[in-house]
């Protein structure tokens, strides 16, 4: 893969707050340096996380997408990212089917004492993002979808 | 239109020497909606605070967004800020531009430009944000403790002494435990049952407890501070107001050979019995499965021999219902048996026994009275021989954990019987030594070295009977793998401390979590060692994993501080970050039709079924509604709802939505 340097990829991280959420603010703690493409969105669990917010994500813009909570059976909530996981498994398929190109999800988990794992993930992510390139594709069938009224927003 | 004050900080240099906070304010200041937006050195110094609420009033700000460090750092901080400024609280935000920022990154454009990045999406939530309010629960000030052995009897105590009710409830026919069959305990060999007798008496006599022995959990519904648990009282057949506790009952039984649980099948017991003579309390009960007149419908001897008519044969299982605001589990351990092993004889050899069944044999009120025989023929053992980590550590047994509590027991049995068999000899086969606790290394010492016992490092293959002999085959690693036979006339194999029989269903019934071995759950390994998952439900002793005696005690205390700390409150408040199931005008009431995703998402059993019903009080539809108590905010069920009924205040997708927006529509 030829790395594109021009390109900068949007990155939009979904974590939970007591495992990746923790394990990011340690990075920082540890002074670990990573690329600013990624932003995170902070939520309670991975099991809150509609899947749907990663098809919007790619609508408006987004290059990639990270999804990243506690490992199995650390999860705060007992089960919630045992869901997550269930879900992702399902859904990737089905992504995969419809022709999304699933190479841009990054799934991972990220305990809270794993501030270099978080680094490595972030930078890892997005040197794959830029060799890949921007996500117009997507973008394109979801402008489509818009303006023939497939995709309605309330 | 939105009013947001937004805030950035410098944390001293830690932001502003990567981030060009002023352009920050100043971009953020021109955004829709944003009303003030300023930069200052230390936004959570009282200056700071000050300014945020200065501001608040000033302006007339409906929402705060302060770009500092990690909301897990100041979240609280400049929450209190705001309500202290008359602003709802949950109306302001975090945007973490320090630990996700400023440290993780050089000093450049594109720091800064990200910096505005989070603070925009975090402006952008907060215009979605409503303001909540701390959801306040009353307490029930009475704990319900289950089981009564010494985990339980120290909690109880404990719970009961800082003047709380508390209903103990013992599955036995007295409190205990296993405890109350040891014989001495390490490391200072004190007699067992001189130190826990006094504590059971304690407890039976103690204003604040009420004590349900014979009786087992039924059922708990409700959550912290509001549990409803049913209590199965199960048939004594014997009126225990009347009953004077005499025993002439079980000398007159005719059913005199049942193996005794107490001690651990060595010795026998009556139909009617108490199961040892410092039972708490002390009054029999009759064993219905082996009663003659239960089986048979014939004999009421007991009845003949009781002076004061105490004997109700049609008594049956009464349940009762009592309100609690905490549980405290202890229901303790149990021990593998011998026919369990194969290697060592499926148990049918009468000599080789289990730890526990040595200790009543060294137990003073043990079925040998303290001296140690042979259950085979009476002869005393000449030779010895224990195997530690029977069981425990061993993958291939389903057993890969040590059971913590063996090497001390074994080092204090071969301690024992060299103080009982003066010219005994005694080996003890271990994989590891594990003497870590106050004086307990001291002790394994001393029966290496004072009591002269022979310490073999390596495992034993197998054992088998030959001419009323056991023969021992086993390898001492230490001697270069050399094969070790011995002839002993005795095994004791430390069998693995296991998970209590029923304690499975047990969890299930509370909906506390349990590990593969199911012990129950602890909520955090390190900092939470007593909370399970289930709020209000707490953890003592060897339920959560196998621990001794000291161990099992700290955390009984423990969880009775958790309790008292519970009830020190006569209302809980809790964040609100919870799910709501939405609610709508007539005819629509609400979007949820009851497809019930979210309760099978719920790990908390906080979703209830709700019929919404007309004027005329005829059912609408069948809808979901939260119980706030149970609910921790995990918002699984919002992912899982099919007609986006549910949303976790908070958290809710209109939030995330923005937010998302927000990064990626410029």
């Amino acid at each position: 893969m030829s790395s594109n340097t021009d390109f900068e990829p949007k990155i939009i991280a979904f974590v939970c707050n007591w495992c990746t959420y923790a394990g990011a603010d340690l990075t920082g703690t540890s002074r670990l340096k990573y690329a600013t493409n990624v932003k995170i969105v902070r939520f309670p669990c991975t099991g809150r996380i509609d899947f749907l917010l990663l098809l919007k994500s790619f609508a408006q813009g987004a290059d990639g997408v990270i999804v990243s909570g506690c490992h199995p059976n650390d999860c705060h909530y007992t089960s919630g990212n045992f869901h997550a996981r269930r879900r992702w498994i399902a859904f990737r398929s089905v992504l995969d089917l419809m022709g999304v190109d699933i190479r841009r999800i990054q799934y991972s988990w990220v305990s809270a004492a794993e501030g270099s794992k978080w680094a490595d993930l972030v930078n890892n992510t997005v040197a794959d993002i830029r060799a890949l390139g921007p996500y117009a594709e997507y973008q394109k069938v979801a402008d489509y979808l818009e303006k023939e009224g497939y995709n309605e927003e309330a | 239109m939105s009013k947001i004050g937004v805030f950035i900080c410098h944390c001293g240099e830690n932001i502003s020497a990567t981030v060009d906070v002023e352009r920050v304010a100043r971009e953020i200041g021109g955004m829709e909606g944003v009303a003030h937006a300023i930069d200052y050195k230390y936004m959570c110094s009282d200056p700071g605070q000050t300014f945020i609420k200065e501001a608040v009033k000033k302006y007339g700000l409906d929402g705060v967004v302060v770009g500092a460090c990690s909301p897990r750092m100041h979240e609280p901080t400049f929450r209190r800020a705001c309500a202290e400024a008359g602003l709802n609280p949950y109306l302001c935000e975090m945007a973490n531009l320090r630990e996700h920022c400023s440290w993780v990154h050089e000093k450049s454009e594109e720091t800064t430009e990200k910096a505005i990045d989070l603070v925009k999406m975090l402006v952008e939530k907060v215009k979605k944000n409503k303001p909540l309010d701390s959801i306040k629960v009353p307490v029930t000030k009475k704990a319900l403790v289950i089981g009564g052995g010494i985990a339980g009897i120290q909690a109880s105590l404990d719970i009961a002494n800082t003047g709380h009710k508390v209903i103990l409830v013992e599955r036995d026919p007295s409190i205990g435990g296993h405890m109350s069959q040891l014989s001495e305990t390490f490391p200072t060999l004190d007699c067992s049952q001189c130190i826990l007798t006094p504590r059971m008496v304690e407890v039976a006599q103690h204003p604040n407890i009420k004590l349900y022995t014979y009786a087992e959990l039924e059922s708990l519904e409700g959550f912290i501070g509001n549990f409803k648990a049913k209590i199965r009282l199960k048939a004594k057949s014997v009126n225990y107001s009347t009953c004077t506790g005499c025993g002439a009952c079980i000398q007159k039984c005719p059913v005199k050979k049942i193996p005794s649980e107490f001690n651990a099948g060595l010795g026998t017991r009556t139909a009617i019995y108490v199961p040892f003579p410092q039972a708490v309390p002390n009054k029999p009960v009759i064993d219905r499965v082996n009663c003659n007149y239960y089986k048979r419908g014939a004999c009421k001897i007991c009845e003949k021999t009781c002076q004061v008519g105490s004997i109700e044969w049609d008594k049956e299982d009464e349940i009762i219902t009592e309100e609690v605001g905490a549980v405290v589990l202890a229901t303790g351990f149990d021990v593998k048996g011998t026919d369990f092993f194969p290697e060592y004889g499926y148990g049918q050899y009468k000599d080789v026994l289990t730890g526990l069944q040595f200790e009543r044999l060294a137990s003073a009120s043990g079925p040998t009275f303290g001296e140690i025989r042979r259950p085979s023929d009476g002869a005393v053992p000449k030779k010895i021989v224990f195997i530690a980590c029977a069981g425990s550590r061993d993958p291939a047994k389903g057993i890969p954990y040590c059971s913590k509590i063996c090497c001390m027991y074994t080092a204090k049995h071969a301690m024992l019987y060299q103080h009982k068999v003066h010219d005994g000899e005694s080996t003890v086969f271990y994989m590891d030594i594990r003497a870590g606790g106050k004086n307990y290394e001291e002790f394994v010492r001393r029966a290496i070295e004072e009591d002269t016992v022979n310490y073999v490092r390596g495992r034993v293959a197998r054992v088998y009977e030959k001419n009323g002999k056991l023969i021992v085959k086993g390898v001492d690693t230490l001697l270069g793998g050399e094969q070790v036979e011995i002839e002993a006339d005795m095994v004791v194999l430390a069998t693995a401390g296991v998970a209590n029989c029923g304690s499975e269903q047990l969890a299930q019934k509370l909906h506390v979590s349990y590990d593969p071995y199911h012990f129950f759950a602890e909520a955090h390994p390190k900092l939470k060692p007593v909370e399970t998952n289930t709020a209000g439900i707490y953890l003592a002793g060897a339920c959560q994993a196998p621990k001794d005696i000291p161990e099992t005690v700290g955390m009984a205390s423990g969880a009775a501080v958790k309790v008292a700390a519970l009830f020190s409150n006569d209302e809980l408040v809790r964040e609100p970050v919870v799910a709501v199931v939405n609610r709508l005008a007539p005819p629509l009431y609400s979007t949820c039709v009851g497809c019930f995703m979210c309760e099978t998402a719920c790990p908390y059993n906080a979703i209830e079924h709700e019929e919404i019903k007309g004027r005329d009080g005829s059912l609408i539809r069948n809808s979901a509604r939260v119980n706030q108590g149970l609910c921790q905010g995990c918002g699984t069920c919002v992912a899982f709802c099919r007609s986006k009924s549910i949303d976790i205040q908070g958290y809710t997708n209109e939030q995330v939505y923005a937010e998302v927006m927000s990064l990626l529509n410029d």
